[in-house]
This record gives structure tokens, sequence and C-alpha cells, in this order.
């Protein structure tokens, strides 16, 4: 068991930045930030339980239909923490709308367990799910809390006054959809200079 | 009628599926470097999305509502992509093979590809179309999906021979041009009510 399964899915093999994957929530929930905090917990826990058992199971899977089962097992992880949240924050549930459901086709979940959790033992699997789940959570609260601040004035995260509304005119645009790829392209090109990516 | 075409010019220019709704990112990013291609993937995809909008749409309406389990929906929609997926590329192999080493390799990618699996889950759930609705819907919506993934690699492939800052090369460029046509796209919004 190595340490640097979990911290390599922080920023050297992090999911979003180096393997491009995933984008689709990245973007589209990260209007404020606690909507990418929720989504950054359910993401964790489907993708942590969902290779865990995948790892468990994994000398029960015939080869040739590992995928659809690996689809089947996500999508009900999928189904649990979707009941979960509508029944305990049914606010939560509205803003995430549609990308609860459609954490089922998010590539970063198949991709582990394709690439990891289907050869590797459980405790190395939950080290490394733990760290791409971590890793996901970063840039997602990063990238909304820029886009909450420079588009709202200031961050308030379930509420509470995170930080005080500074600006006097937010420019609205970055909580549109132009924003959210306006950020990525900057916060991209910024950790190629530094030579992180 | 009116409202069929109301249908049509929201999903392909007022919410277009990548530009404000954000699904399909991966395929709009990951194919869009070369026009043929992107032209490629988008009629696969227009494909698939109009016939899973008609199939998820019957197996709602005559499997899930009759037996009171639309929380089932997710696998179900998931495995009925995936197997339709799966059949079109065979009867594709089969049949046409020229077809088939054109966009052979786009076609397993399309059942990860969560612009499907979204459309799917909006016809029934967010908007309740109705059958012939959803089927519109499905098809128009691929079609949003292609223009925009042509107007993208057709822009991509212009930036490859132009200069750019080092940092700025590969992604991070494509990022900032996708971001100035969701700008233009904004434009849209508000056209049909």
């Amino acid at each position: 068991m190595k340490v640097q399964e979990f911290t390599k899915g922080l920023v050297k093999k992090n999911p979003v930045l180096v393997l491009a994957l995933g984008l689709c929530p990245t973007l589209a929930i990260t209007t404020r930030v606690e909507n990418a905090l929720g989504m950054a917990f359910s993401f964790a826990f489907v993708l942590i339980f969902s290779n865990l058992l995948i790892s468990a199971i994994k000398g029960f899977i015939p080869k040739d239909v590992r995928i659809p089962t690996f689809i089947v097992i996500i999508a009900s992880f999928v189904t649990i923490i979707d009941l979960f949240i509508h029944g305990y924050s049914p606010s939560l549930y509205e803003q995430l709308g549609i990308f609860l459901p459609l954490i089922t086709v998010n590539c970063i979940i198949l991709g582990r367990a394709e690439a990891f959790a289907s050869k590797r033992p459980l405790g190395e699997t939950l080290l490394d799910t733990a760290g791409m789940s971590a890793g996901f959570a970063l840039i997602i609260v990063l990238i909304s809390g820029i886009r909450e601040f420079f588009g709202t004035g200031g961050i308030v995260i379930f509420g509470h006054q995170f930080l005080p509304f500074i600006l006097s005119s937010p420019a609205t645009g970055m909580i549109l959809p132009p924003g959210a790829f306006l950020v990525m392209g900057i916060l991209l090109a910024m950790l190629k200079k530094m030579g992180v990516v | 009628m009116e409202n069929l075409l109301s249908i049509v010019i929201a999903a392909v220019f007022i919410n277009n599926i990548v530009l404000t709704k954000f699904l399909g990112l991966c395929p709009f990013f990951g194919v869009s470097t070369r026009v043929r291609n992107a032209l490629m993937m988008g009629l696969a995809v227009t494909f698939v999305m109009s016939c899973a909008s008609i199939l998820t749409w019957l197996i709602y309406e005559y499997l899930l509502i009759p037996f009171e389990i639309e929380y089932m929906r997710i696998v179900a929609f998931i495995l009925v992509i995936a197997s339709f997926v799966q059949l079109v590329e065979i009867v594709i192999r089969k049949t046409l093979p020229d077809l088939y080493r054109a966009f052979g390799i786009y076609l397993p990618l399309i059942t990860t590809n969560c612009a499907i699996l979204g459309v799917t889950l909006i016809n029934v759930e967010v908007e309740s179309y109705s059958f012939v609705a959803s089927a519109v819907n499905g098809l128009a919506t691929g079609l949003g999906f292609s223009l925009a993934l042509f107007m993208m690699a057709g822009m991509r492939e212009r930036l490859e021979i132009s200069e750019q800052p080092v940092s700025f090369r590969g992604l991070p460029i494509a990022f900032i041009t996708a971001s100035l046509l969701a700008l233009a796209f904004q434009g849209f919004s508000g056209m049909v009510e």
C-alpha cells in the first residue's frame, strides 16, 4: 500500500487537468461553490463505492462483458445517491438537476474501473479513488470559487457569507456558459506556464 | 406544428447541447481537430440520439411507469443506449464495411457520451415531451451537436497553423475558442419562449 496512489490524483494525474476527463460537470455545475461541493460529494460516493465493489468482485466478472457490468454497478450507485439527495436536500437536487444522474456516464469513473480497480486489490483501489475524488473536488471548487466571485461579487456557501460582496459591478458573464470555458482555458494555460501539467 | 418548430430551433440554437448545456464535452474537445472527423462524429451522434430518444421514451412510458419503477430510469436507459450502440456497430460492420471503417472508432465512444443519456432524461423527466416531440428533440439536439462540433473543428484547423502563445497551445486555446462560440450563442437566448 503506497501513499502515492492517493497523492497522484491531486496534481500529477489529476483527472480533469491532465487526463481531460469529466469535463461536463466541471463546467456545468460550477456556477456556485455550494453546487460544486454537492457534486464533489456525490461524485466521490459513486467513484469510491462502485470501484471498491468492482475490485472486490473482479474475479467473477467475465472479461467480455466487463464494461456493461461496470456500467450497471455505477448506475446502481448513482441511483442510490440520486434518491438520497432528492430526499435530504431538495434544493441541491434542483440545482444539480440532470448532472446528478449523468454521473453514470462520467468518463473518470468508468476509466478508473477499467484502468485500475479491475486489476488491483481493495486497499490500493480505495487510495486511488479517494485521490481522484479529491483531485476532482479541488478543481471544481477552485473553478466555482472563481466564477461565483467574479460573477456575483462574493461567495455564499449554504447561507454563510464566505467572502463579502467586494465587487460592486460583477461580470454576470462569468456564471453564464462562456465564463466556464474562459476560466477553464486560462486555468489550463496558467498551469501549463508553471509546468504543472 | 409550430410547437415542433420551436423545439427544433430551441435545441439547435438557443439551448445548444454543447455550448449552453455543457453536455458531450469530451467528444467536443476530443474529435474537433479535423473537420472530416467532426462531421462523421456528428452524424453518428445524431443517428444514435434520435433512435435512443424513441427507444427510451417507449420504455419509460410502457415499462417503467406501469410498474411504477421510474427510479430505475438511469440503469434502464444506459443499458438501452449501450446495447443499441453495440447493435448498430454489428449491423454496420456486416452490411456496410466502408461506412464501418469510416466511423467505426466513434461508435463505441458514443455509449459514454453524456449528451445521449442527457437528452433521453430531458425528454421524459425535465420536459415531459410527447412521443413525437421526443423524437424531434433527439434529432434536433443531434444536429445542434453536429453544428457546434463542425464550427469548432473549422476554427481549430485554422488555429493550428496560426501563431499563438506557447502556454495556450492545444487545449487551453480550444477552451478560449469555445468560450467565444458560447458567447455568440448567448445571443440566441430568449428568441423562442
